[in-house]
């Protein structure tokens, strides 16, 4: 059984912030958790599966994050504490309702996490979701470490009760995915069942209840302000000075470290209870200072409150940060970043260490599908099909998902993508706006999570559309967890599988063949059969994640697995293998012909496929 | 005390956030502060995969320009990818196996000899241990103990705050039982190899 769930009070766990917040949730009376995966926040829903059934508590992998919202909201309403997660654009799935539950209001805590991901490490925009607070009317927290986002747990439920809003706790990849030392406390976790009792004056939202409710809100907010101004959580770090720094967040530890090692006189504000916006601190830490840098990843939030502060009370200051452009706009900050900041707001030259530097160009590596991956191998087999039909200028919508890399070199595929789900909504908005003929790509999880009313409007609008739905039977990228197209829930157990050909044969597509596209031959005459259909087609492409199959595997042995190697007879050099299929267990070697890294290959056997000369064969 | 600062450099699959993990569980062990960042979600698939982390009283594991104290690195080319964050001062270990990008098959980008890449950082760092790692896994028994044999080898140069003791107690917490006979050679085979190297 995990330590997350077993260690006593007091232990010192060496953990991910991903991994403390579920143990902060443990202590702290939680009864129901729902997620959808997304990095940075994936390893909180792994951790809770780890735990969950034995914690006597309910947890999920909910199809997208709208439901995981709205099974938490129900929960908190129920008179259970909840806790959702998601990455920052999950939030975006989940908005529809997020935006009504300050409204209703909530009988037990209820906290959502967001986490946002500066630098766009797996994401494809870096919003700050700090905006949300303010347009959903919920009070925001933003940790620092593990250990904050342990102990924030607690807090949050305290102001989510007294407030009856949900709490938004704000991390951002860098907190998510810090390890660091946490002393946890004693286990508590909420009972497992409560109830629903009615309540016709809120649970409906209708015109009326809403009119009414925005009112109490702000009158609510009003209250939390006074809360947030009294909060031990915003806290100066005094070091003596003119010089005052306003921060929160990751941005608060680069800070700090820089403050300490030049021994420099800036006091720190750090502010974690960030909506409302704690005006009297602020406002006196401006009186105590002649300059402040306001330094915080990535929206000037912060810098405009302390901006409006300034004007309300006819205070003057200079105001360093990103809107007189000391600090980026843009992206994550670092202690180098943060470190040139502090600098131009002293006036000062701050040491610098000499760097190495080397002049060698180094090869890109960016990340590629893993070798064996049967996305390859459908993608490789639906290019071939376009080709063979000889269809020009075929657009190739992609969507989230391991197979978004088709976008790269050599596949060139992934056309298209805005959000999860947007691949099949997009290939009906080509057909309806060219006369291109459009092929969208959609994962399993994906297909789940929002895919779906995009074929039903296809079916509706009669768009002569195909859709390759590449059904992995996992969700992979965010390291593989399970969804509802698998035999399996979030707490371990068995669970009903849903069915994507019957879902989209019930939905009216009139053409719906599963292939496995280990088969390259079948699999590209099933694309030309779906490419000449005149309709929707859906081409259910099938076969486990290799990521999945090589872990287990290799519990076993990892000489179990087949290996290929190349004939270096029959290599005549074309290097279609590599130059077409790419597949990263093939090189070329010294001697100008293929090779294979045995410690790569995962022996889909896919290459024997591809190469016109036969080339490739099991390594005896 | 004075952050050390460690940078782990690797390929996705290669263990690098295993070894980071034990070597901050060692910290916990020994009682030193330690924080630490990852790298997980695409980077991983097969892309460049760093771990930073600063054992101390440091708030961010985000290393500073220049402020590395100890490079361990898995793959020659990924020894180079973050030279701002290195500076003469500091100490490399580095395991000469390549891993070449699909890009360099596709024409995209140039893989040197791995060679090349070793003789950089020796022409730019103090100390640079050069170990084939995986040849020394196979050695010992299974070649998934090559970040072990990186570990054991990084415990070996100067200056390195954690013990062997609670290295193999972080080593006993985060890996297989039944893989722990191989793992524990590997981890010695890394440090005898780099112990000679030193002297």
């Amino acid at each position: 059984m995990s330590d997350i769930l077993t260690a006593e009070s007091g232990s010192k766990l060496y953990l991910l912030g991903n991994e403390a917040v579920v143990r902060g949730a443990l202590e702290n009376g939680i009864s129901v958790a729902a997620t959808y995966p997304g990095t940075p926040s994936s390893e909180i829903g792994d951790t809770f599966m780890d735990v969950a059934k034995d914690a006597g508590m309910y947890f999920e992998f909910s199809a997208n994050e709208k439901v995981a919202l709205e099974v938490a909201a129900a929960a908190a309403a129920s008179g259970l504490r909840s806790f959702v997660w998601m990455k920052h654009v999950g939030l975006n799935v989940a908005s529809d309702s997020f935006m009504s539950i300050a409204y209703t209001k909530i009988r037990a805590g209820m906290v959502v996490l967001t986490a946002d991901d500066p630098s766009c490490w797996s994401s494809q925009n870096e919003q700050d979701n700090r905006w949300y607070a303010r347009l959903g009317n919920t009070p925001v927290l933003e940790p620092s470490s593990p250990q904050e986002m342990h102990d924030l747990m607690k807090y949050a439920y305290e102001i989510s009760e007294k407030s009856e809003l949900p709490v938004l706790m704000r991390t951002t990849t860098r907190i998510s995915h810090m390890r660091g030392v946490v002393t946890v406390g004693p286990v508590n976790v909420g009972k497992r069942k409560g109830e629903f009792e009615k309540d016709a004056t809120r649970f409906p939202i209708l015109p009326a209840i809403a009119y009414v409710a925005h009112k109490r809100i702000i009158a609510t907010l009003a209250e939390l302000a006074k809360d947030a101004d009294a909060s031990p959580w915003n806290k100066v770090y005094k070091r003596g000075g003119k010089l005052g720094i306003i921060t929160s967040g990751p941005t608060f530890n680069y800070a700090m470290d820089v403050v300490d090692e030049y021994d420099l006189k800036a006091d720190v504000l750090k502010l974690t209870y960030t909506y409302p916006f704690p005006e009297q601190t602020v406002l006196n830490f401006l009186k105590d200072h002649e300059t402040i840098l306001v330094a915080e990843e990535v929206d000037p939030i912060m810098e405009k409150e302390v901006l409006a502060i300034l004007g309300k009370y006819g205070l003057q200051r200079k105001i360093y940060g990103k809107l007189d452009g000391t600090m980026p706009m843009p992206y994550e900050f670092s202690p180098d970043i943060l470190k040139a900041g502090i600098s131009k707001a002293l006036g000062v030259t701050l040491p610098e260490k000499a760097a190495a530097t080397s002049g060698l160009t180094l090869p890109a590596r960016p990340p590629v599908w893993c070798a064996g991956c049967p996305h390859r191998a459908t993608f490789y087999a639906a290019k071939k099909a376009v080709e063979h039909l000889g269809i020009k200028n075929a657009v190739f919508p992609a969507d989230i998902g391991c197979y978004s890399l088709s976008a790269a070199a050599p596949y060139r595929m992934g056309d298209y993508c805005l959000s999860m789900g947007s691949s099949v909504g997009l290939a009906n908005g080509i057909d309806a706006a060219t006369d291109q003929k459009v092929m969208a790509f959609i994962g399993d999880s994906t297909f789940f999570h929002s895919g779906m009313p995009a074929v039903v409007n296809a079916v509706h609008g009669d768009h002569k559309i195909v859709i390759v739905v590449l059904d992995n039977r996992i969700t992979a990228m965010t390291g593989g967890q399970p969804n509802p197209g698998m035999p399996m829930n979030g707490m371990g157990e068995v669970a009903p599988e849903i069915s994507i050909e019957q879902i989209v044969k019930a939905m009216g597509v009139g053409f719906v063949k599963t292939v496995d596209p280990a088969n390259l031959a079948a699999t590209q005459a099933v694309m030309e059969e779906a490419l000449q259909f005149d309709g929707v087609a859906a081409v259910i492409s099938k076969h486990p994640c290799v990521m999945i199959k090589t872990e287990e595997k290799s519990e076993k042995s990892t000489r179990q697995k087949l290996i290929f190697t190349v004939d270096k007879e029959k290599c005549d050099e074309c290097m279609v293998c590599v130059t077409q299929f790419s597949c990263p267990a093939m090189f070329i070697d010294k001697d100008g012909k293929v090779a294979i890294d045995a410690e790569q290959c995962n022996g889909c056997a896919v290459c024997v496929q591809v190469c016109p000369q036969k080339a490739f064969r099991v390594r005896r | 005390m004075k952050n050390y600062c460690v940078y782990i450099a690797g390929v996705g699959g290669q263990g690098v956030v295993r070894t980071s993990v034990i070597i901050g569980l060692a910290c916990v062990k020994k009682g030193v502060g330690i924080v630490m960042s990852e790298i997980h979600g695409m980077a991983q698939r097969g892309g460049s995969v760093p771990a930073e982390m600063k054992i101390g009283d440091a708030y961010s594991p985000i290393i500073e320009q220049g402020g590395t104290d100890l490079l361990i690195s898995f793959e020659p080319a990924e020894s180079l990818r973050a030279m701002n964050k290195l500076s003469k001062d500091t100490v490399a270990v580095v395991n000469t196996r390549p891993i070449v990008p699909v890009t360099v098959a596709l024409g995209t980008s140039m893989y040197l000899d791995p060679q090349a890449y070793i003789d950089e950082l020796k022409t730019k760092l103090k100390k640079v241990v050069v170990l084939d790692a995986e040849s020394i896994a196979l050695e010992a028994g299974n070649v998934l103990s090559l970040n072990m044999v990186m570990l054991g080898a990084a415990a070996a140069t100067p200056g390195f705050p954690l013990e062997k003791e609670f290295l193999v107690a972080a080593m006993k917490d985060n890996l297989p039982a039944r893989a722990m006979d191989a793992n524990l050679r590997a981890f010695d085979m890394g440090f005898q190899q780099a112990t000679k190297d030193l002297q």
